[in-house]
């Protein structure tokens, strides 16, 4: 098993090489930073003087390295335009788009699955075939549409959910402002937690009843009942165990296209969090903010395929042993 | 000719369509639309993108069913007197080039690189998988708004190649699964003792019994992509301006919703979603047909 994970944990450095190496294109050679630095009437001398402070007339390879010294420092710069250090400004936003990726995924997965056993233990009711094809509905929505269309209803036509921003946020430990401690703030997470985790609730449910299925037809199943279990315990205790490991699988591998729909949903709902800085650097060409989130983006994916691989060993013994 | 329709009709996929009502549905509604987007300079009552045309004084009509709509404006018309369904069959038109030109690009991109890594495996197969890995744990979305958002530059051919640099990968991956069982068989192994090229062995044995599943990739890859190129129009990094798009539309229509023209976007949105619903739907039913025992996903 150690080799595995050693393996998973090796393929995860390379990826961020990789990734490092795109960021350090979009910093250094997309974005203009001696025009920025020196400003736009800067004599021929002053221009030299910026490109050899940042080292823009080392060879390539040692720019790269200085990049990767620096970020690994935490240094990744300073903003185009606000002119504050870039990890400060997306650390600041962080906290907010954890929380909501966190109770997006959380609902998705508890809706999700407790769906997926529901229909997979009654596959022949109507209700069943009535969430599938909701299911496959759902799946067909853009999140984009999804936000806008709450918003309508649930803000502007029966005005009882704000329609964007926080709310009342609290700071915990020095750094961490969390939404989550009060009612506000609780209130202002709904709408967008939901229109961020329908896709994957649905994708969830689909993949649930799908694995249930198919290890609902197994052998050791059909004994189980056949010494005469309880129907919950040989639905819980025996196939959804091993029916969730397709599913984990799955969480993991969604949570980078979760990262994509909350920028998308941050968008909409105003969210001050990382992707809506993401978006808004975009737009005003603010590189180094760019390069950073794509750094940081790679770091949570990859740990989080790591720790997936690591469950997944758990879970699934043939990995274990191998 | 009629021998034939016979011959169809007795088949077992024509039987098990019709058996389907939503499949025959959804088949039934997305050719409407395909049909709407091809024939839209015939068929729409208005182009919308000639200025001269429009009418300030046609400007936010609701649609022809309610107090004060006007014909020929069926759903409406925007803030410049455009007419709602003609921007609709216009921007659908969008809609249908990127998604047949992401599944065409991709699936033979990424099929072929899929069959190759399959069935010669070592290296070169590594390397394609652990590259379909990397590039699957990231957002497809995040990439493609990546890419335009830093070259400010827009135009239909971009977005296409945005979506598809990340989405080859499934097809890729779906044709190996494929290739690495179809190629122990019986028949591929004859085909090399009798000593058949391995050009010849992949294109005349593996290819053609590895294919089918890239069917339901792609019927789902469709509607990803319309749905995608929606999204990246929307918010601005899509295509240009210029070429009318849903996403756009959309988009466009988000003030007015708050004032209560909620025609600027219910209708363009549910066009949206009825093409992406038609092809998960079809998509669901081919799965079903190719591979019974694959789980519906």
């Amino acid at each position: 098993m150690s080799s595995y994970i050693g393996r998973r944990i090796l393929q995860g450095i390379v990826v961020l090489f990789l990734v490092s190496f795109i960021a350090f294109i979009i910093f250094q050679y997309l974005g203009d930073p001696v025009m920025t630095l020196a400003g736009r009437y800067a004599t021929q001398a002053q221009r030299e003087e910026v490109r050899q402070s940042l080292g823009l007339d080392k060879p390539f390879y040692v720019q790269y390295f200085n990049f990767l010294k620096n970020a690994l420092q935490g240094n990744f710069g300073m903003s185009y335009v606000t002119r504050v250090p870039v990890l400060d400004l997306i650390a600041e936003r962080l906290p907010a788009s954890i929380e909501l990726a966190f109770v997006a995924e959380s609902f998705a997965v508890i809706v999700g699955v407790s769906l997926g056993v529901f229909v997979s233990a009654n596959p022949k009711s109507i209700m069943s075939k009535f969430m599938m094809t909701g299911s496959l509905f759902g799946v067909s929505l853009p999140t984009f549409l999804v936000g806008i269309l709450l918003i309508y209803i649930f803000s502007i036509k029966l005005g009882i959910m704000p329609s964007s921003g926080r709310g009342e946020t609290i700071t915990i430990l020095n750094f961490w402002r969390s939404g989550l401690l009060t009612l506000d703030g609780w209130r202002h997470i709904i709408l967008p937690a939901f229109t961020l985790g329908m896709f994957q609730m649905a994708l969830l449910f689909r993949i649930t009843r799908g694995a249930m299925l198919e290890v609902l037809s197994a052998e050791y199943i059909r004994t189980a009942w056949a010494k005469g279990l309880r129907g919950k315990m040989v639905l819980f205790k025996h196939a959804l165990r091993n029916a969730l490991i397709p599913v984990v699988t799955m969480i993991g591998l969604q949570f980078g296209q979760l990262i994509g729909f909350a920028i998308v949903t941050e968008s909409i709902f105003q969210w001050p969090g990382a992707g809506n800085l993401l978006l808004n650097s975009l737009y005003e060409s603010d590189f180094p903010v760019v390069a950073t989130y794509v750094i940081i983006v790679a770091l949570i994916v990859v740990l989080l395929n790591v720790i997936v691989d690591i469950s997944y060993a758990f879970l699934n013994p043939k990995i274990r042993y191998k | 000719m009629f021998s034939k329709i016979n011959e169809l009709r007795e088949s077992k996929i024509y039987k098990h369509f019709v058996s389907q009502p939503l499949a025959v549905g959804a088949l039934i509604v997305i050719t409407l639309l395909f049909l709407g987007a091809i024939l839209a300079p015939v068929i729409a009552p208005q182009d919308p993108y000639a200025m001269e045309k429009l009418s300030l004084g046609d400007s936010l009509l609701p649609p022809i069913w309610m107090e004060g709509g006007k014909a020929p404006f069926i759903l409406g018309t925007d803030v410049q007197g455009r007419d709602i369904f003609s921007t609709i069959l216009y921007g659908s038109r969008t809609s249908f080039i990127v998604g047949i030109s992401v599944v065409t690009i991709s699936g033979i991109f990424g099929g072929a690189i899929g069959l190759f890594a399959g069935y010669f495996g070592g290296i070169f197969d590594s390397i394609v998988m652990r590259s379909a890995d990397t590039v699957l744990s990231f957002s497809k979305t995040l990439i493609a708004m990546l890419l335009l958002g830093i070259f400010k530059h827009s135009s239909i051919l971009l977005v296409i190649l945005a979506i598809v640099i990340s989405d080859w990968v499934q097809y890729a991956r779906t044709i190996r699964g494929e290739v690495l069982s179809v190629k122990e068989e019986e028949y591929v192994l004859a085909s090399k003792a009798i000593g058949g090229t391995h050009l010849r062995t992949i294109f005349k044995h593996v290819l053609p019994n590895a294919i089918s599943p890239l069917l339901v990739v792609g019927a789902v890859d469709f509607g990803i992509a319309v749905m995608l190129e929606a999204t990246l129009s929307f918010l601005g990094v899509g295509v240009p301006v210029t070429q009318p798009s849903l996403g756009m539309l959309i988009s466009q229509g988000r003030n007015y919703l708050y004032a209560g023209k909620w025609w600027l976007i219910v209708f363009p949105g549910l066009t949206l979603m009825a093409i992406v619903f038609s092809l998960n739907l079809i998509s669901d039913w081919l799965r079903d047909e190719i591979d019974p025992k694959v789980s519906n996903i």
